[in-house]
């Protein structure tokens, strides 16, 4: 084992319950609950503990946490940064529990080599800058976990925002409420031509009722997705345009690419009924 | 180098693209199937991409060549399957395969042919 | 979160391939394949990057004489993005602003490649020098 590890191992398992003990007490010195000063505080602590003690008896590189002997302790940081991310604590409260370890460290490696003051000193540095690193790990860990349920969470918003329905056998709608931006394009496109393919409908109607405004940008949108379903053997209409929305788009002299327009989600149905080649009857009462 | 085997159902030909296809392997196929078309007098032809993930400019020239060769032959080009996100992708890339007819799936490309089939021999069908 | 043992050898985050013939071409293809799903971009972003990268790597081949594809997946702050550079030292572009218009309906030898490629990433970097070669730079972003 290298001189460094050596001084480290022996603090490390010097006397666990107590090393134990003095983290802890710095935890909950911080008066923050979420620090994790309680039972699981215990658990998560021993577990770190044994990770460290054992990757410093195999001789991982004190100064690079990237080295292969601190996988275990790489992988307990995480699922610490999950566990504490899904109980909600912060991140600084998360890296806190780690920077912590500091204290039990130094009170060790004081008792070990408080007879030698320089070795004390670069072994109180070594041990600093190590600690600081799982720290860092830590809280850069749980930043992309708090990104990765928010990415989630926006992609699920969107989506319950543009459900695309099934009106009949072939014909599926998709009413667009709100402003049009590209992310939200993207998104209406990708859910409408999935659902094309799932289904076999020829036909996609969409709805533009509720969308404000119509100018170059949100037409373009609109007609790269149509281009899209076309390019798939199935065909659009663009229901819900009002007055103002016609007026606009012959103002801004936006060609529509001979894509069929109705005003109402009920004319478009009608006529997508009528090409699919059905014939509504109705009997009398 | 690969070839893609073309098969025949009764008056059309049917190409199924399963592979990665490389530059030479789809101008191998144009040339197979342009002669398999005079060979056989095959009125159409259903090419299914629903396997391929990448449709870049060398191959929607490939299925446009296609189509074209096929009429001046006489026969019908119908492609199917096209993935969403291919065809997403194609329109960013401002690709039109203008000329190529396209359909959802199999079924409704040989429905498409078959519906050119008996146009051209005059029979009316009221399915 | 700890990853479980997986059967599948990970791409170095940085790297290159030679691109001197058309079978390049389709391995280029699967290695940005491999790239963008390491790197976890959705179906979407992964068929544009490839597809960008499907024409630029035949550029390369086809036009530059040759060259090579190089990688790096970058972490820029919170973002993870994926750089790809394709280089030649071929004969160069003359007309820059005539190769970036799109060439589909004129007929002429790239027509979109490079300008469509520019429209299936976030970033797109040009340099050219006639007699010199060529560097097209692209990348697309999480």
């Amino acid at each position: 084992m290298k001189q460094d590890n050596a001084v480290f191992d022996q603090v490390l398992k010097a006397d666990p319950e107590q090393f134990l003990k003095e983290w802890l007490s710095e935890v909950g010195r911080s008066g923050n609950a979420s620090a994790g000063a309680g039972a699981t505080g215990l658990a998560d602590a021993r577990e770190l503990l044994g990770a460290l003690a054992a990757a410093v008896a195999a001789d991982a590189d004190l100064k690079n946490l990237q080295d292969a002997a601190w996988a275990r302790t790489r992988s307990v940081l995480a699922a610490l940064s999950q566990s504490r991310a899904a109980q909600g604590a912060s991140a600084g409260d998360t890296s806190y529990f780690v920077m912590a370890l500091k204290r039990p460290l130094f009170i060790g490696l004081d008792k070990h080599l408080g007879s030698d003051p320089k070795a004390a000193f670069d072994a109180a540095w070594t041990g600093t800058v190590l600690i600081d690193q799982l720290a860092q790990f830590t809280a850069s860990t749980y930043q992309r976990m708090r990104e990765d349920v928010i990415a989630r969470q926006q992609q699920e918003l969107l989506e319950l925002s543009t459900p695309v329905v099934k009106l009949w056998d072939g014909v599926l709608a998709v009413p667009m409420i709100g402003t049009l931006d590209s992310s939200r394009t993207q998104l209406v496109m990708e859910t409408l031509l999935t659902r094309i393919v799932e289904t076999g409908s020829e036909l996609a109607i969409i709805d533009i009722t509720g969308v404000p405004t119509v100018d170059t940008l949100v037409a373009q949108h609109l007609l790269k997705t149509v281009t899209a379903i076309r390019l798939m053997g199935a065909d659009a209409i663009i229901s819900g345009i009002r007055p103002q929305i016609a007026q606009t788009i012959v103002h801004l002299g936006i060609d529509l690419q001979g894509i069929t327009t109705k005003a109402s989600l009920a004319d478009a149905l009608q006529l997508a009924m009528k090409k699919a080649g059905y014939t509504i009857t109705r009997s009398k009462a | 180098m690969e070839r893609i085997p073309i098969l025949r159902m009764g008056r059309a030909l049917l190409v199924t693209i399963q592979i990665d296809l490389q530059d030479q392997v789809a101008l191998q196929l144009q040339d197979d199937l342009s002669a398999q078309i005079e060979r056989t007098g095959a009125k159409g032809v259903l090419i299914d991409i629903s396997a391929l993930e990448i449709v870049d400019s060398f191959v929607g020239r490939m299925l446009a060549s296609i189509s074209g060769i096929a009429r001046v032959l006489d026969a019908t080009t119908v492609v199917v399957g096209m993935q969403p996100a291919v065809a997403i992708t194609l329109v960013e890339l401002g690709l039109s395969l203008e000329g190529v007819r396209t359909a959802l799936n199999v079924e409704r490309g040989m429905q498409l042919l078959t519906a050119g089939f008996d146009a051209d021999d005059g029979i009316q069908r009221d399915d | 979160m700890p990853m479980t043992g997986s059967s599948v050898t990970t791409e170095p985050t940085t790297g290159s391939m030679p691109l001197q013939g058309e079978r390049d071409i389709v391995m280029c293809r699967q290695m940005v394949r491999r790239l963008t799903q390491q790197a976890k971009f959705s179906l979407v972003d992964q068929t544009k990057l490839i597809t960008a990268a499907s024409e630029l790597s035949r550029n390369t081949v086809v036009y530059g004489g040759g060259g090579e594809m190089r990688w790096e997946i970058v972490q820029e702050g919170l973002r993870t993005g994926l750089r790809l550079a394709f280089e030649d030292k071929g004969p160069g572009i003359p007309d820059v602003d005539l190769a970036l218009t799109d060439g589909w309906t004129s007929g002429s030898g790239m027509g979109v490649g490079l300008s469509g490629s520019r429209r299936l990433v976030n970033d797109f970097d040009l340099r050219t020098e006639v007699g010199v070669g060529t560097c097209v730079t692209v990348a697309r972003w999480k």
